[in-house]
Formats: structure tokens, C-alpha cells, sequence
């Protein structure tokens, strides 16, 4: 089953974490802010996506089994 | 099924005052409840989703999300929401807190036609397991508010509302009727959007499964509910989402603004003329209310009221408004003047729409109103014949799809068609500076706000 990244943008506070975790599928925007790469995470990138989603302070990064 | 009334408009709101209980009742015939009597033919609630769902009625409140698989979601919810699946009573909103500015058919309709929304919401309650229902109505309602929980008590008493049925007053900002938001202040919390999921239907008022359907909606339930969906679908256009009728509120340049209840499909020019014709000459329209967009005048006549052909021409139905906007006005400047209100309505919770709508709001208002030579600043802006407008356009990218509710969407949407339709204005004003229109009041109205500092 593929996954996808999805940022709460209620939670998020653009500490920044993910981007520097996992620059392959998230950039910043000019105020900090993550934007994500549509689509789903490719399975390489599946452990590091894991562990950007769990190293976000807010817990505002969420890695879910696409539908 | 109920003897049919005949199928011309008006269908909601009869000429005339406000009809009595009994006038009601004489009119559309007795509420039909799945355990009445006597009914013959008509769908029976067991029925009434699948009714619903084949009338094809879409939401009357800005999203058009079908009404029929929204009542689904949040009868199945509640089917297997309690403990071992056993079945919990759901909650049924009727949301009136009409927030789109330049709308008034959901206060004309509980003004003038109370009883069809409620025999909705009751309806809609029998087919969902509701146990409880709300109405909400924005704090500003003032008397009507009263009037409707006078109205309700009436019911009460005939055993027509099947649940107990609370009137409720809302805040009076943009996103404070977005469902999430309506369901968080009726748990007792602020008037903010929430993160989904979990949707309404899934965890919603007291966190049951959650109905939230706009006023208009119920009325057309009630009406499918005794007529059926054939019925329903004699006006309107066959094409997917666009059956039946709607209230449109139609304002600025015309005669004689009001709220009109078309088939949707009708041309724009159709309703512009039923609304008297343009008061002074118009240059263009605009549809959807600040979730929509703006149309040039004389193109936008022949495009059919329908949310499909409304987006294929860059704006959109909305909660049905049109605003016809004089060529005495300033389009660009009253596109920056709602970009302003807008950013102003953020419920301040998503970054991207907490920066991006400010920046977006001051960069229009720059576009509009700086002097050429006023040292407008740009930001990151590339080199171009119009300075400013790849900024608002990088803007626009930066808070599409990035909220939790779809105030920035619909904010980039709206600047998005005033900088297409008003091309020429942008030109000019970044040649010559802002023009002499731009001294003119504001048209378009933006409650509560007094312009961007």
C-alpha cells in the first residue's frame, strides 16, 4: 500500500524539522512554512518520511496509507 | 406521493407573507414521516437518502457537495458508531449563519418560508437517527432568532419536529459557518475551522456524527421528500449537479436588486433582466460571492447558472450571488478592497494563510493604489511589464491547498479572476497610477471591516 505526506497546517509551526529530515519531498515556503511533494512517498524514502513525521515537535507532519 | 404543486417558481418561497403552520401544511401537504399513514407512492425517509441522492441536490451553501451521499455518510456513521456497533443518535444542523456578504437568501427563506426548512431538518433527522437537531443562525440575526424558536416551540407542540430542535447564534466571520467551525463552537469552542479528519459526519456536535446542511438544502429535502426526485429534476438541467432550482441573491448595479428563485441552467442575462436590467452600465459581474470570481459583462449574460459552467468560465455558484459591478467603479480596486477583508477574516491558525492573505491583500492594495513611482515594494518579484503581479501570482501558489479551511483557496481563486478580468486596469494603474474611480465607496460589502492599515 502506498503512503502519503499530509501537514496539519492547524498544528504546524515551521520549526523546520521535516525539511532538513527530508529535503527530497519537502521545501519551505518564504514565512518557514513546509509544502509537501503531491503524490505518494516513494519506497525509498519511506523510512526517512517515517522519521521526519516522527521527529516533528508539533506532531503536525502525518505520514497515512492512501486510500 | 403528496399531490404535487405545480411545477413552476417559485418553489420555496410563495409570494406573500409568511405562510401559517396550516397554510404550510394546506399548500405542500402533510410532512411525509416514514411511520405517517396514508401515504401512497412517495418516498418513505427509509427511502429519503436514495431520494435525495437520485435528485442529484447539491448543497445550497457555497460547496455544492452532494446532499444525498453527505445524509449517507452520516446514517452509516451512526449505524456502527456505538458500543458494539450498536446505533448512537446523530446530530442534524441547519446552518443559517449565512456569512457570504453579499447573500441574503437563507434570511429571506427563514423569514419567509420557516416551516419548509424545518420539515427538513425534521425529515432529514428521521433518515439519519438523529436525536438532536440545531439551527444556526450569525449573533447578528437579531429578532429572527426569537421568531424561529417561536416558530419551532409551534411544531413542538403537533410533535412535527421528531427531535428537539435548538436555535443557536454563531460569530459573525467568513469562515465561522464552515461546518468545522459551526460544529466546534456548538461543542463549546471557538469559531475556527478544524483539521479533517475526522469530517462531521464522523465525529462532529458532541462528537456524533454530524449532518450539516445548509437551510436551502432542507428546504429542497422537504420538497423531494413529499414530490420525489423525478419531480425535483423537472427544472433544471440534466447534467450532473446542476438539477432543480436555487435561490440567488443578486445586488450592485440592477434595478432591482432582491433574492430570485431560478432553475438552475437559466442564463445569467435571464436573471439580470428579472432583476430589472442594469441600473447604470455595467462592465462585469461577479458570481459566487469572494469564493467565486469575476466575469466580463456581456460574455458572462450567456453562461448558464450552474456551478459546471460557472467554474468552466472562472467563477462559480457559490451560495448563489451575483453582483453587477458599474463601469463607474473600479474593478481592481474593489478586488483589493475584498482580498483586504478577506485576509482580515483569517482565522489566523494555518501559516500559509496567516502570511500568504496579508501579502496577497497588500499587494493588490499596492497594485491598486501605489503611484508608479511610490517605491511599492515586491517582494522576490521578477522583472516584468506589470510589477507586482508575478508576486501576487507566486502568492496565490504559496496559499492554494495549504488551510485547513479553503479561505485561501477561495481568496486566490477571487484575485486570480479580478487580475484576468481587469487586466487593463492593472496595466494602466502601473502606468499612470490609480485612477479617478478608485474614490468611489467600496460596492461590494465587507462586514465589519474598515481596510487594511
Amino acid at each position: 500500500m502506498s503512503h502519503s505526506l499530509r501537514v496539519n497546517p492547524i498544528a504546524c509551526e515551521a520549526h523546520g524539522v521535516c525539511a532538513e529530515l527530508l529535503p527530497e519531498l519537502i521545501t519551505q515556503d518564504p514565512w518557514g512554512y513546509p509544502i509537501v511533494a503531491p503524490g505518494p512517498v516513494p519506497d525509498g524514502l519511506l523510512p526517512l518520511a517515517r522519521r521526519a513525521a516522527a521527529a516533528c515537535p508539533t506532531l503536525a507532519l502525518l505520514l497515512t496509507p492512501d486510500e | 406521493m403528496t399531490q404535487a404543486i405545480k411545477n413552476t417558481l417559485p418553489r420555496l418561497i410563495p409570494p406573500g407573507g409568511p405562510l401559517t403552520l396550516a397554510e404550510h401544511l394546506a399548500r405542500y401537504g402533510p410532512v411525509p414521516f416514514g411511520d405517517e399513514p396514508g401515504r401512497a407512492g412517495g418516498p418513505s425517509t427509509a427511502d429519503l437518502i436514495g431520494e435525495v441522492e437520485r435528485a442529484g441536490l447539491t448543497g445550497r451553501g457555497g460547496a455544492g457537495f452532494p446532499a444525498g451521499r453527505k445524509m449517507r455518510a452520516v446514517a452509516e456513521t451512526g449505524r456502527r458508531a456505538g458500543p458494539l456497533r450498536s446505533q448512537v443518535g446523530t446530530v442534524v444542523v441547519a446552518n443559517g449563519a449565512e456569512s457570504e456578504p453579499a447573500s441574503g437568501k437563507d434570511r429571506l427563506l427563514l423569514t419567509r418560508a420557516p416551516h419548509l426548512v424545518l420539515d427538513g431538518v425534521a425529515l432529514a433527522a428521521e433518515a439519519v437517527g438523529a436525536t438532536r437537531g440545531y439551527l444556526s443562525l450569525h449573533a447578528g440575526a437579531g429578532e429572527l432568532a426569537a421568531d424561529l424558536a417561536a416558530v419551532i416551540a409551534e411544531r413542538d407542540r403537533l410533535g412535527l419536529n421528531r427531535v428537539p430542535i435548538q436555535v443557536v447564534t454563531v460569530a459573525g466571520t467568513y469562515v465561522a459557518s464552515q461546518e468545522t467551525a459551526l460544529v466546534s463552537q456548538l461543542n463549546g469552542g471557538a469559531a475556527r475551522p478544524s483539521f479533517v479528519p475526522p469530517r462531521p459526519s464522523q465525529k462532529g456536535a458532541h462528537g456524533r456524527p454530524t449532518l450539516v446542511l445548509n437551510v436551502e438544502t432542507l428546504a429542497h429535502v422537504a420538497l423531494i421528500a413529499r414530490f420525489g426526485a423525478d419531480w425535483f429534476g423537472e427544472l433544471g438541467t440534466p447534467s450532473a449537479r446542476s438539477a432543480g432550482s436555487a435561490l440567488v441573491t443578486v445586488s450592485g448595479a440592477v434595478r432591482q436588486p432582491g433574492v430570485y428563485e431560478i432553475a438552475l441552467g437559466t442564463p445569467v442575462g435571464d436573471l439580470i433582466r428579472r432583476a430589472g436590467g442594469p441600473a447604470e452600465a455595467p462592465q462585469a459581474i461577479l458570481a459566487g460571492g469572494y469564493f467565486g470570481g469575476w466575469l466580463p459583462y456581456e460574455p458572462a449574460l450567456h453562461i448558464p447558472l450552474s456551478d459546471p459552467d460557472l467554474r468552466a468560465a472562472g467563477a462559480a455558484l457559490g451560495p448563489g450571488v451575483l453582483v453587477v459591478l458599474p463601469v463607474s467603479a473600479c474593478g481592481l480596486a474593489e478586488t483589493a478592497w475584498i482580498a483586504g477583508y478577506l485576509a482580515s477574516q483569517s482565522a489566523g491558525q494555518c501559516g500559509p494563510c496567516t502570511n500568504g492573505l496579508p501579502a496577497l491583500a497588500d499587494t493588490l492594495g499596492q497594485l491598486a493604489f501605489a503611484r508608479p513611482d511610490g517605491g511599492a515594494s515586491w517582494g522576490d518579484d521578477p522583472p516584468g511589464p506589470t510589477p507586482g503581479l508575478g508576486w501576487a501570482e507566486q502568492l496565490m501558489g504559496l496559499v492554494r491547498g495549504r488551510g485547513a479551511c479553503h479561505l485561501p483557496d477561495g481568496t486566490a481563486g477571487f484575485v486570480a479572476s479580478g487580475l484576468r478580468v481587469f487586466a487593463d486596469e492593472v496595466r494602466q494603474h502601473s502606468v499612470a497610477g490609480p485612477c479617478a474611480r478608485v474614490r468611489r465607496p467600496p460596492l461590494l460589502p465587507a462586514p465589519g471591516y474598515g481596510g487594511r492599515a
